[in-house]
């Protein structure tokens, strides 16, 4: 029987990811604020790859961490392995990767979740949830009803979750856990336009099994990098991965078996990932390519689980057991979990706000995989600005909106709620257009103000943090001052790194701009340097070394930012307006941008269209 | 609002007597001050506006044209914004090159209507105005748009297109090299993209090269006579413009202003400067000629350079060789009625061209004309085919090979490729805005249909 259970200022229904930094920005912002979760022991899962970060999903955490969220702290709490990855592609590439104790996270997400004020962690399945005049009704399992103002929906792929594996087919949600079925047709009586997604997961298998000898081992990195910038504890590499390759056999065994598989027999309508195909597709679109790579990767500290990172598949399970025992050093691979594709239910996230607000339904919200997106860093991202804003909106504060020229965040937003998706949307470094400004090495310097001024950082990290500004200023001043004379040894050294000897004395900022030159080069030549942190010598090395580069990205910024903050109404009749374009005025309806600059990026919309739009706004009077 | 500072022909787009380049924005008198040098030695920013300035033109420091600028104060102005006008000596030669100074001095070439869009957005006009002016945008977008894949000819587009896929082919290996370092996915070096960058940028001059010797026909070309004092350049002058234009005597330094002519050459028109002899000089007066005649020299898009073929080369002549060797230079053997006497091989040696002629007789006239339509490949241009049709277009495949020029010198320098990367994205917002279409979605697709990539 239904009662009427607690109160809450916001809801957030998941503890995946985006749940998780969704809940702790609302709570840390002072709203009394509830996650449920259907399986309280698997709070901040990882049910696909026991990793973190990667090229540009390493930016996003960075990101997070500067605006005070959780995932960094997290990520190099539990860290196994430790990989800067494209050193040497240049700095706008670097990413930071870590292979993660899987289990060791999902408990230390949970313990911040139980000590966080104003948070209530739940284990719940939510069924219902309904409109009741400004506010919500979300009804449990056990059915509890609970009031809220604001409801933030980070389902992931519970949200009507079906797995596939061959022929067999059943609802579920990841890692046997129960799907939420009765949500997503609540959610459809409610108005909300849900469609299938698609992603899948390769098999874990059994440490002894594997002839880890004949392998290839990858290593962490002897300098260790850390994701929070507030991390002060030691990082350690404790586990290698491990390479090996797929062949010929392997081939074989998927061409033979292909009509078994259920994604190339029809039977699965979602839309499945580009970027992360199944081996079977991989097979069949680059026919001509030998051999594909597959990554060995342990699962946690106290398992022998280990995560085939290239085997994503949903043949059936007799099959898989082929594919794996034809891979070498895999002969004898004894399954603890069988591969599998998994169907679930999300949004178009064109019918989103920038704030991850619904356009048509005040206070509801949306987070991570339910948006269309794909990645736990990514959902973490989202819950962040979503758990910020619905939090900003009760106290009726201004949004925090993270436009594309801030961060890797806000190109990922932009991206969804402007271009939406067709399938799985990943981040990557080319999305990016500014990003040599939008390094993963000065991601603080980007966001934690905007952090602290949203509530969300300490006003002793704050300090710290303009502490770091002030060195690397003073730093900067330093080395525009310094000259450095021409000496048989100089010339020795910029000879050897392949650039020129000097011609005559040089400022010291005139020798970082060398390509071939660096701080570590020039020590025996800076004798008075002063002790500083790396990091800040990073920062001022990279600034002046890019300098041209940056500043025409800077100019391509401030462009944009101009019609960044021109906002468009809601409710804006795009049919009123003389000399829009037929194509505009139906891509402008449909979308609903909320600034000139998000107009601009519709496809579809010409300059000339927004040049209409510009006057229309001037002559109505509606200034943004 | 956009507070670019934009710039355009004012005037209508037609030979006339006088041209109007119009520069509205907020750096409108900087943009101005960087091409145009008022006689005063003010400059205009310091103008109080509802001035006119006397001065001269200048663009990459030579001086083009006089003109007069008329300067107004923001909000005082047609579009409410600080305005320069500059009244040029018309001809479309002049008045476009006076544009492209602007441009390359900053400001952005103005949109259909994009004046008279300011002028409303800062209310000087009024509502109704205004409405006719948004259909008016309006169909200049579509028009715009249509212009974007309809008068950019097949041929054009296709070539365009080539240049930009081969920028977006680097730029997706880029990024599947970069977005997956753990997938066995070849490198992509820097020596492996420079001959992709390299073909492109002379793909890119090509084009340009090519409208801008389409442009030498219909708004023909900057040609200058250039020669040591007496070898006849004057008679030269009056052969080509078949009246007596230049005062001809055989007093060596009778010529010290710049003589200017407009002139018929086959299918060219050229304007026609004919100018002091250049020698070592003590004469006060004549020397300000010879440099007057150095000056013309360096900005001429052609030189003729005259040499009396009945003489031996002289110290001067071998001078005038030296300032022609980066020029596109015809040599002219002067006096061919009378026995040659000059080295001819040292004048084939640095000319590409060179015509015996007689200016008195006119023998070899015909030779001129076919060796200036070699040089500017006249013969083979055909008014029908593909060329860029405007300056707008012209200005994106500009910045696309000043993006990849960028990337090619970033490469040389040992900078690393994620700069690269960011030049080449420029450059394919470029070549993408010309056929109207978006750059990063381009380079993700291409990543995963070339690039078996994933876990």
């Amino acid at each position: 029987m239904e009662y009427i259970s607690e109160n809450f200022d916001i809801a957030v229904i998941g503890a995946g990811h985006a749940g998780i930094e969704a809940g702790l920005a609302a709570a840390r912002l002072g709203c009394k604020t509830a996650v449920f979760t259907i399986n309280l022991d698997w709070v901040g899962n990882m049910p696909c790859n026991p990793s973190i970060g990667g090229t540009s999903k390493g930016h996003l955490v960075r990101e997070i961490d500067a605006l005070g969220g959780e995932m960094g702290i997290a990520a190099d709490r539990n860290t196994l392995q430790n990989r800067m990855l494209n050193l040497g592609k240049g700095p706008a590439v670097h990413s930071l990767r870590a292979q993660i104790d899987r289990r060791g996270y999902c408990d230390y997400m949970k313990f911040v979740l139980e000590k966080q004020e104003n948070l209530y962690l739940r284990q719940a399945e939510i069924t219902d949830i309904r409109r009741d005049g400004d506010e919500w009704i979300l009804k449990t399992r056990l059915e509890a009803l609970h009031r809220v103002k604001a409801v933030i929906i980070a389902t992931g792929t519970f949200l009507a979750g079906k797995i596939f594996i061959g022929d067999i087919s059943y609802e579920s949600g990841p890692d046997g856990m129960f799907p939420s079925v009765e949500l997503a047709q609540s959610l459809k009586n409610l108005g909300v336009l849900t469609r299938r997604f698609k992603t899948g997961t390769p098999p874990r298998i059994n440490r002894r099994s594997v002839d880890i000898e004949s392998l290839e081992p990858q290593y962490g990195d002897e300098k260790i990098t850390h994701f929070s910038y507030v991390t002060d504890f030691e990082v350690r590499n404790t586990e290698p991965c491990y390479i090996t390759y797929t062949g010929e056999e392997t081939k074989k065994i998927i061409l033979d078996n292909l009509h078994r598989s259920p994604l190339y027999s029809g039977k699965i309508d979602g839309v499945g990932p580009r970027y992360c195909p199944s081996i079977e597709d991989k097979i069949v679109r680059f026919s001509e390519k030998e051999r594909h790579q597959i990554f060995v990767e342990p699962c946690g500290a106290n398992t022998d689980e280990m995560y085939l990172q290239g085997v994503s598949s949903s043949l059936p399970e007799d099959v898989q057991l082929k594919i794996v025992r034809s891979i070498p050093g895999l002969e004898n691979a004894e399954f603890l979990r069988t591969a599998y594709a998994i169907e679930y239910d999300c949004v178009d996230p064109l019918t989103l706000r920038q704030t991850l607000e619904f356009k048509d339904f005040d206070g509801l919200y949306g987070a991570g995989q339910f948006n269309g997106s794909s990645g736990y860093e990514e959902a973490a991202a989202q819950g962040l600005v979503a758990g910020m804003n619905a939090a900003l909106k009760i106290k009726g504060k201004e949004p925090v909106i993270l436009d594309r020229t801030t961060s890797y965040i806000g190109t990922l937003i932009d991206d969804l709620v402007t271009k939406g998706c067709s399938d799985p949307y990943r981040m990557m470094t080319s999305r990016s257009e500014y990003r040599l400004i939008l390094r993963q090495d000065n991601a603080d310097r980007r966001l934690t103000e905007i952090g602290y001024k949203a509530g969300l950082i300490s006003e002793e990290r704050y300090n710290k943090f303009l502490k770091k500004l002030e060195l690397i200023a003073e730093e900067r001043e330093r080395v525009e001052n310094l000259s450095i004379p021409k000496t048989p040894e100089i010339d020795a050294m910029l000879v050897s790194r392949g650039t020129s000897a000097l011609e005559k004395g040089l400022k010291m900022i005139d020798l970082l701009r060398r390509p071939q030159v660096n701080y570590e080069a020039l020590t025996p030549f800076d004798k008075n340097r002063p002790d500083l942190p790396d990091d800040v010598f990073e920062q001022v090395e990279i600034d002046i070394k890019y300098e041209g580069y940056l500043k025409r990205q800077q100019m391509q910024i401030n462009d944009l930012r101009r019609l960044e903050v021109k906002r468009l109404p809601n409710d804006l009749d795009y049919n009123e307006i003389t000399g829009l374009r037929l194509e505009a005025i139906e891509k402008l309806g449909k979308i609903r941008p909320e600034t000139v600059g998000q107009a601009s990026r519709i496809s579809g919309v010409s300059p000339a269209d927004i040049s209409v739009l510009l006057i229309y706004l001037e002559r109505n009077g509606i200034n943004g | 609002m956009d507070n670019r500072t934009i710039a355009a022909i004012a005037t209508p787009n037609a030979p006339g007597g006088i041209g109007v380049i119009r520069i509205s924005g907020e750096n409108a008198l900087e943009v101005a001050d960087r091409i145009f040098r008022p006689v005063s030695g003010k400059t205009l920013s310091e103008s109080k506006g509802y001035r006119a300035h006397f001065g001269d033109v200048y663009y990459n420091n030579e001086k083009i044209d006089e003109a007069v600028c008329l300067v107004f104060r923001a909000p005082a102005s047609y579009t409410g914004e600080d305005v320069a006008e500059i009244s040029c000596h018309g001809g479309l030669f002049v008045t476009k090159q006076v544009l492209r100074a602007a441009l390359d001095a900053g400001a952005a070439p103005a949109e259909a209507g994009e004046f008279t869009k300011r002028a409303f957005l800062n209310g000087k006009i009024d509502l109704a105005a205004a409405e006719s002016v948004m259909s008016l945008i309006g169909a200049s977008g579509k028009q715009a748009a249509a212009a974007a894949l309809n008068t950019l000819d097949g041929n054009l587009s296709r070539e365009i297109k080539g240049v930009a896929d081969s920028i977006i082919a680097i730029c997706a290996s880029l990024a599947a090299w970069v977005d997956y370092p753990d997938d066995d996915i070849e490198d992509t070096s820097a020596s492996d993209m420079l001959p992709v960058f390299e073909s492109a940028q002379n793909s890119l001059k090509e084009i340009i090269r090519r409208y801008d010797c389409g442009r030498a026909v219909t708004d023909g070309i900057d040609a200058v006579i250039v020669g040591r004092p007496n070898v006849g350049k004057s008679t030269l002058m009056n052969l080509l413009s078949g009246f007596e234009r230049s005062i001809v005597t055989n007093i060596a330094g009778t010529t010290r202003d710049v003589v200017e002519e407009k002139i018929v050459l086959g299918e060219i028109v050229m304007r026609v400067a004919d100018t002091a002899g250049i020698r070592e000089t003590e004469n006060v007066v004549e020397n300000i000629g010879v440099n007057l005649a150095k000056r013309r020299l360096e900005r001429a898009e052609l030189v003729l350079a005259v040499f009396d073929g009945s003489e031996p080369l002289t110290d001067d002549d071998i001078d005038i060789i030296k300032y022609c060797e980066s020029k596109r230079a015809i040599a002219l053997l002067n006096k061919s009625d009378l026995p040659l006497a000059a080295d001819r091989k040292i004048i084939e040696n640095a000319f590409a061209h060179s015509v015996e002629l007689s200016a008195s007789t006119g023998e070899g006239r015909g030779e001129l004309e076919k060796a200036v339509a070699d040089i500017f490949r006249t013969n083979e241009f055909n008014p029908n085919a593909a060329c860029l049709t405007s300056e707008r277009q012209r200005q994106c495949c500009v910045n696309a090979l000043a993006s990849i020029e960028e990337a090619i010198n970033a490469i040389n320098c040992g900078v690393t490729l994620d700069a690269v990367n960011v030049c080449a994205d420029c450059a394919i917002d470029a070549l993408l805005q010309l056929t109207g279409e978006k750059a990063t979605s381009a380079v993700v697709d291409e990543v995963f249909s070339r690039f078996c990539v994933g876990k």
